[in-house]
């Protein structure tokens, strides 16, 4: 009787690297920019604009795909494991001694925890972005409606951010699938154990010691119905204006 | 619990993400001036590569009803009527034979983004409606594009503007489909709005009527910096 001997994947000690939540809100942001990024170029490269030549459809999607981007993300930091996404955040916005090394080595360091300090500065950048593009749209929605809302300054904000962000994702997806492995982390959250060992030690996968303690929460149900009943009202606005 | 080592540091990401955002929020006001410096200074750099830039020329392509009309030169025809002695029907050569004029001009969006140093050729209003002589009652024209429903009206004054014409070649060569082949309304003094693309018919009229954004809210003279709240 001949024997596989190769050991099922599934048994292969795994570590963890990213929640359902940390995933979830990747997927939302990975397609939103996608969508947003495609029909954006339309509206803004004159020979796309001449193959699509449909602007008020290429606009429609992109400002019903901007609403929906953001509702969503509310709705996932509203209803998801919301002391995971904490732990996430301490860990990016804290630099220390690994990044220094990590930058210093030009990356070739071992010594980083969760994140590099790559990384770091990507999530950063993109919380920022997501900020800017949010006002930087809304400007751009509002100044086609009331001539005193156009300001001097927001195309040029809603043009930089995008170079800015196709820059770093393309950068990101070059990286991610230059390593298959670490592209496991974010689809299936987790990578196999050996890999982490080998490569990334720092990846412990046992959530911090020093979580902090389970916050008191208003009734989250309630504030995620409010944020998809004003997502709904607004994405209607945005349709039917 | 004790505090860890680390949460008495400042959260460095924190600051860059709060400094990030801030310097963003603040291009709203310089921002535009930022990028008119950009669009200059790719000035030095060759026709062809500039084109090619995301600053190099902020041409927006803006049309209401896709997809853009298509010019066959010859089924082509430009239809001047309405309060005029002789109503005209216009070939494309009959166009071009008409006395051409050149002109350097910036176009402007209302929108905010504007194009310097277009360089127009096309017919002055006065020698395009010549043949067909206004009558004393004629007070405005009004450019209907083949792209419906999208129109625009000007005063008989304001096309005298010694920077206004019909202009049926840009940058040298013939009018591209994307900026209104074969004819265009040009009116550097206002808002790139009423630069009617694809014009297909002109009717003189007695009074300024209200065209396709002027429905939509946007004021019917849109001079540059003096209209459209600015």
């Amino acid at each position: 009787m001949a024997v596989d001997p190769r050991p099922a994947l599934a048994a292969l000690p795994r570590v963890q690297r990213f929640g359902a939540t940390e995933r979830r809100l990747h997927t939302i942001q990975a397609w939103a920019f996608s969508v947003l990024l495609l029909t954006g170029l339309v509206l803004y490269l004159p020979f796309l604009a001449q193959i699509v030549s449909d602007r008020p459809l290429m606009k429609g999607i992109h400002l019903v795909t901007a609403v929906a981007w953001l509702t969503a993300l509310a709705l996932v930091a509203l209803l998801g494991d919301r002391d995971a996404l904490r732990r996430t955040r301490r860990d990016i916005e804290r630099f220390d001694a690994d990044d220094l090394l990590f930058v210093r080595t030009r990356g070739r360091s071992r010594t980083a925890g969760r994140f590099n300090g790559g990384q770091k500065a990507h999530a950063i950048a993109q919380a920022g972005l997501t900020v800017l593009f949010t006002v930087s749209g809304v400007l751009l929605w509002l100044g086609e409606r009331d001539t005193a809302l156009r300001l001097p300054g927001t195309i040029a904000l809603h043009d930089a951010a995008t170079l800015l962000l196709a820059v770093l994702v393309a950068g990101h997806i070059m990286q991610a699938t230059s390593h298959p492995q670490s592209l496991e982390g974010i689809r299936r959250g987790t990578v196999r154990a050996s890999y982490a060992a080998e490569h990334h030690p720092g990846w412990d996968g046992e959530p911090p010691a020093d979580a902090e303690p389970r916050a008191e929460r208003a009734g989250p149900g309630r504030i995620a119905l409010a944020a998809a009943v004003v997502g709904l009202g607004v994405a209607a606005v945005v349709v039917l204006v | 619990m004790p505090a860890e080592p680390d949460d008495l540091q400042p959260p460095i990401g924190r600051r860059a993400f709060l400094g990030f955002v801030g310097v963003g929020l603040s291009s709203l006001l310089w921002g535009g001036a930022a990028m008119d410096l950009l669009a200059q200074s790719t000035r030095l750099v060759p026709e062809s590569l500039r084109s090619a830039l995301p600053f190099g020329k902020g041409w927006r392509i803006y049309a209401v009803n896709p997809p853009h009309p298509r010019f066959d030169p010859k089924t082509w025809a430009l239809r001047i009527e309405g309060l005029v002695e002789r109503p005209q029907t216009l070939t494309y050569a009959q166009l071009l034979a008409l006395p051409r004029v050149r002109q350097t001009s910036d176009f402007v969006c209302v929108t905010g983004w504007s194009v310097d140093d277009v360089r127009w050729a096309g017919v002055r209003f006065d020698d395009l409606l010549a043949a067909a002589r206004p009558l004393p009652a004629a007070r405005a024209l009004r450019f209907v594009s083949a792209e419906r429903p999208y129109e625009d009206s000007l005063t008989l004054e304001q096309c005298r503007e010694p920077d206004a014409l019909l202009a049926y070649a840009m940058d040298d060569s013939p009018l591209k489909r994307e900026h209104g082949a074969p004819a265009r309304v040009v009116m550097p003094q206002m808002y790139g709005y009423k630069g009617v693309k694809w014009v297909s018919k002109i009717v003189v009229t007695d009074r300024v009527e209200d065209g396709y954004w002027q429905q939509r809210g946007y004021d019917r003279d849109a001079w540059i910096g003096g209209s459209n709240g600015r």
